[in-house]
């Protein structure tokens, strides 16, 4: 049955220009279509647009949010028409005063990114010497009263850090820490083989987030987010297809999740087009992978197509070249082996061909050579 | 963790916000990252919800609204609102 809910949250993607070149940016591989950024009057446009629609969460992203000049003023609007306002960031302009002019405008909270607990692997993975000013911009947010959320994207370089990070993240008194294993799409996908973490890696990271979890209880929330390729069934992928987020683009792009613009399969719409309203509940993207109806076997038969709806429709597209199909990483999949062959590649890498690789990974940095930077 | 007790005095933390949602008309707790969709009962005790009264106190002024209302009740929802860092109390214990 399709139900029509309204969306709880809206990730406003401001801008794809960024001062990182992070090896697993969700960032399009294709930025040619994302110059045209919508104007600060666009923005309010689908600011209210989101309201009426139910949108309760706004999480300011991109892209790097800090470069867009008109932030101050999104804010500003975000907050007048009550929005719980979350900036993503990654700090790196964040000065103390640009984060008073944020509190001054009503922003609500503030997500930063590092890449690894100590500045050599972070800077490194970063591809950009930023960790210094990513701690400095931290202590300033909590100086200033902001709720913290730490942000650490975990994959084979850093992942043995977890104790690391979380002492980290005591010091400098976050109070929500997002340990979010890759996921891949875009440039994660393209630097698979170098990212995917091993068995063993995982089993001792999850060791140390529990033990984390237990310590921390009453100061920290601690997010963990599973690496879905080695879990049996796929995650819930946005809580359900055009059920509870939606996504737009720097240009104006409506999409169901920020990877679903690679599913060629379906026409893209935007806000320069259409009004936010019939995006969400007519257009044939939000439609298509809707409710439960559309699902393919073994997950239209299958008990847990409440719990994981199928799984991820973009992985299923990544991997398959169909987004109709079930997500491969589900054990259930006819298309797993797709999975257990790339983890059985990395877990059979012998200890001393991983450890040289350790010392020089090889990572496609997302556009670090500049000339096709935005 | 900590418990909430009869006697704790809960109130909101200072990143959760309360705010009347006009599309669902209904009132809503956010907080960074998380949206709570509040039915009637869970809206009536937070309204009361100051960091001045215990939870006893709560409970006690909405039985003489309502009928039905569990002091277990109340208690559960606080604790569930302690584990989401929503709430945070000073307990004199």
């Amino acid at each position: 049955m399709t139900m029509r809910h309204n969306p709880l949250g809206l990730l406003a993607e401001l801008t794809y220009r960024c001062p990182l070149h992070c090896p697993y940016c969700s960032n399009p591989l294709n930025l040619g279509d994302h110059r045209s950024e919508l104007t600060s009057e666009e923005w309010f446009r689908v600011l209210n647009e989101a309201h009426a629609l139910g949108v309760l969460q706004l999480h300011l992203s991109g892209g790097e949010p800090l470069q867009r000049r008109d932030l101050l003023e999104i804010v500003e609007q975000a907050r007048k028409l009550g929005f719980y306002t979350n900036l993503i960031t990654s700090a790196l302009s964040l000065t103390p005063v640009k984060a008073e002019q944020l509190k001054e405008a009503g922003l609500d909270h503030i997500q930063i990114s590092i890449q690894a607990a100590d500045s050599t692997l972070s800077d490194r993975i970063a591809g950009t010497p930023s960790y210094q000013r990513k701690i400095e911009a931290a202590r300033t947010v909590k100086k200033l009263g902001f709720p913290l959320t730490l942000n650490v994207v975990l994959h084979r370089w850093n992942i043995d850090q977890v104790a690391e990070i979380v002492a980290l993240a005591e010091e400098l008194a976050a109070d929500r820490l997002e340990l979010a294993n890759t996921q891949y799409y875009g440039w994660a996908w393209h630097n698979r083989a170098s990212l995917l973490p091993t068995w063993e890696q995982l089993q001792r990271a999850e060791v140390s987030v529990r033990d984390a979890r237990a310590r921390l209880a009453e100061q920290m929330q601690i997010i963990y987010v599973i690496p879905d390729y080695y879990s049996r069934y796929p995650k819930p992928c946005m809580g359900g297809w055009g059920r509870q987020q939606l996504t737009v683009t720097p240009n104006g792009n409506v999409l169901p999740c920020p990877a679903a613009a690679q599913i060629t399969a379906l026409p893209i719409e935007n806000v320069r087009q259409h009004s936010l309203s019939w995006i969400w509940y007519d257009s044939p993207m939000f439609n298509r992978y809707r409710g439960s109806d559309w699902l393919p076997e073994p997950c239209h038969s299958c008990p847990r197509q409440a719990i994981d709806f199928g799984g991820c429709r973009c992985q299923a597209f990544q991997l398959t070249g169909d987004a109709a199909v079930t997500d491969p990483v589900c054990e259930l999949s006819p298309n797993h082996a797709m999975i257990t062959n790339a983890v059985r590649a990395v877990n059979q890498l012998s200890e001393p061909a991983r450890a040289t690789a350790k010392v020089t990974p090889t990572f496609n940095y997302r556009f670090r050579t500049g000339d096709r930077r935005p | 963790m900590h418990e909430v007790t009869m006697a704790s005095r809960p109130r909101l933390r200072s990143q959760a916000r309360l705010q009347w949602d006009s599309v669902r008309q209904k009132r809503v707790l956010l907080s960074p990252e998380g949206v709570l969709l509040l039915n009637a009962t869970a809206d009536a005790i937070l309204a009361l919800c100051d960091g001045q009264r215990s939870v006893s106190g709560i409970a006690a002024d909405l039985s003489s609204r309502y009928n039905h209302v569990v002091d277990q009740e109340v208690l559960a929802f606080f604790n569930r609102l302690l584990q989401k860092r929503l709430i945070e109390c000073d307990d004199e214990t």
